[in-house]
């Protein structure tokens, strides 16, 4: 017989899975195919640990200490004049540390390449503001979401949370709802710690419905004044319908088999 | 000439209106509400649709103001961070007595479809809030039947200040 599964949760979970299925990926091509990025990549060969063809994009892995002198390189004499973006990504859970890479755009010829290096949760990196001005906020979020500190910074402080705020949100292990502290932050921020009991803690699910909150629902057949308090039980009430008359019209039909 | 005058103490057209001292100021409160500029997401662009000449919110003598001091009515039109929480209460403290707060939309009213860490869940957690408006994002015509809503719940109340005092803490 099949092992039978609990269907009680069946909405939070994936309705098909398969055992043997495989998360399909991005064909990575040779840098072979591509005769610009391989002039990239002879130059810059020395600090690249891998190197392919992802969607067009050339990505390099190096080592997390080579990232000024690569990106340097990059700009100046490979052509890519524009970082886009620069930030993280949590594999801490997968394999133990961080990924930041940088996108980097060439104006020019219209080609981009990503530089990737993988960092320990305990590392720090290198600011790369003094090469491209943009990595200042970009740097600054990703302090502020992963806990990733950028050495030499001008000004390494949060820029989307509150400079308050505890726990770094886009990290993996923090929950999606807040921990204990976000959860309180406002009334903690605006009344102080102890009037955590006067306002209660946060409903999380808008449908709730209170059987015996008076003020905002009410049972049919068992109404109350507003507020009042039913902890006791309430008494049934009789509903009034409308009444409506009806007139019976079989009762003076006309029957056919009696025949005057 | 002076044939027409009329007495009016000895007839009964005496030129004055009775009434109480509470229906008098709530007439006056009630037909003045200056709401608060204070869109904080896409519900303020229903607010401000309201507010412009198809919907007029002028019929009503809601006109909106732009600084806490000269405003009656906090109309919280759209989803309060955690961040700016603090801010939302500092405007509301800062408004003069009689003040009336309006929650507009699902995220004013219950953090909405942010189930997140970042969203206050319902802004009755830091203002007493006095009319929930439902809907993602209401159409003006629902802020204007808040309002008027808002409008009848005033002119129910008393005009002694002390005996509206709010009974939850916030």
């Amino acid at each position: 017989m099949r092992k039978y599964t609990p269907k009680d949760n069946v909405q939070a979970k994936a309705y098909y899975t398969d055992r043997f299925w495989v998360a399909p990926r991005v064909p990575r091509l040779d840098v072979s195919e591509d005769s610009h990025f391989q002039s990239v990549v002879k130059t810059l060969t020395k600090y690249i640990k891998e190197s392919y063809i992802e969607l067009d994009h050339l990505v390099l892995h190096i080592k997390s200490q080579d990232n000024i002198e690569v990106l340097k390189t990059l700009r100046d004499t490979c052509g890519y004049k524009m970082c886009s973006e620069l930030s993280a990504v949590d594999y801490l859970a997968k394999k133990g540390e961080f990924e930041v890479f940088y996108q980097m755009h060439n104006l020019d010829l219209a080609k981009r390449v990503r530089v990737v290096c993988a960092l320990k949760p305990e590392e720090a990196i290198e600011s790369i503001t003094p090469l491209f001005k943009m990595a200042n906020f970009a740097e600054r979020e990703m302090f502020d979401m992963f806990g990733i500190v950028a050495n030499n910074h001008p000004y390494l402080k949060r820029i989307l949370m509150p400079d308050d705020w505890s726990g770094h949100p886009l990290l993996k292990t923090y929950p999606l709802q807040g921990d204990e502290a976000a959860s309180w932050y406002e009334v903690d921020k605006i009344f102080g710690k102890e009037y955590r009991d006067v306002i209660g803690p946060e409903n999380r699910d808008p449908a709730k419905i209170d059987r015996y909150d008076t003020q905002r629902f009410s049972r049919v057949g068992y109404e109350v004044p507003f507020g009042a308090d039913i902890s006791e039980g309430e008494t049934p009430k009789e509903i009034e319908y409308s009444k409506t008359f009806m007139t019976n019209y079989q009762k003076e039909s006309k029957q056919l088999d009696k025949r005057r | 000439m002076a044939k027409h005058q009329v007495n009016y103490t000895s007839t009964a057209g005496l030129p004055i209106a009775l009434t109480s001292v509470d229906k008098l100021v709530n007439w006056g409160r009630s037909n003045s509400l200056w709401p608060l500029t204070y869109g904080l997401a896409c519900c303020a662009i229903e607010m401000m649709a309201s507010g412009a000449s198809r919907f007029d919110f002028d019929r009503f003598g809601t006109i909106f103001r732009a600084s806490p001091r000269q405003a009656d009515v906090m109309i919280l039109a759209g989803t309060l961070s955690k961040k700016h929480a603090e801010f939302t209460r500092r405007l509301y403290d800062q408004m003069a007595e009689p003040k009336w707060v309006i929650s507009m939309g699902s995220c004013a009213n219950t953090g909405g479809m942010f189930n997140t860490y970042a969203t206050v869940q319902g802004v009755d957690r830091i203002v007493p809030v006095d009319i929930y408006l439902p809907g993602c994002a209401p159409r003006p015509e629902t802020l204007q039947y808040a309002l008027m809503m808002l409008q009848k719940k005033i002119r129910r109340e008393s005009a002694n200040m002390k005996k509206n005092t709010k009974q939850r803490f916030v």
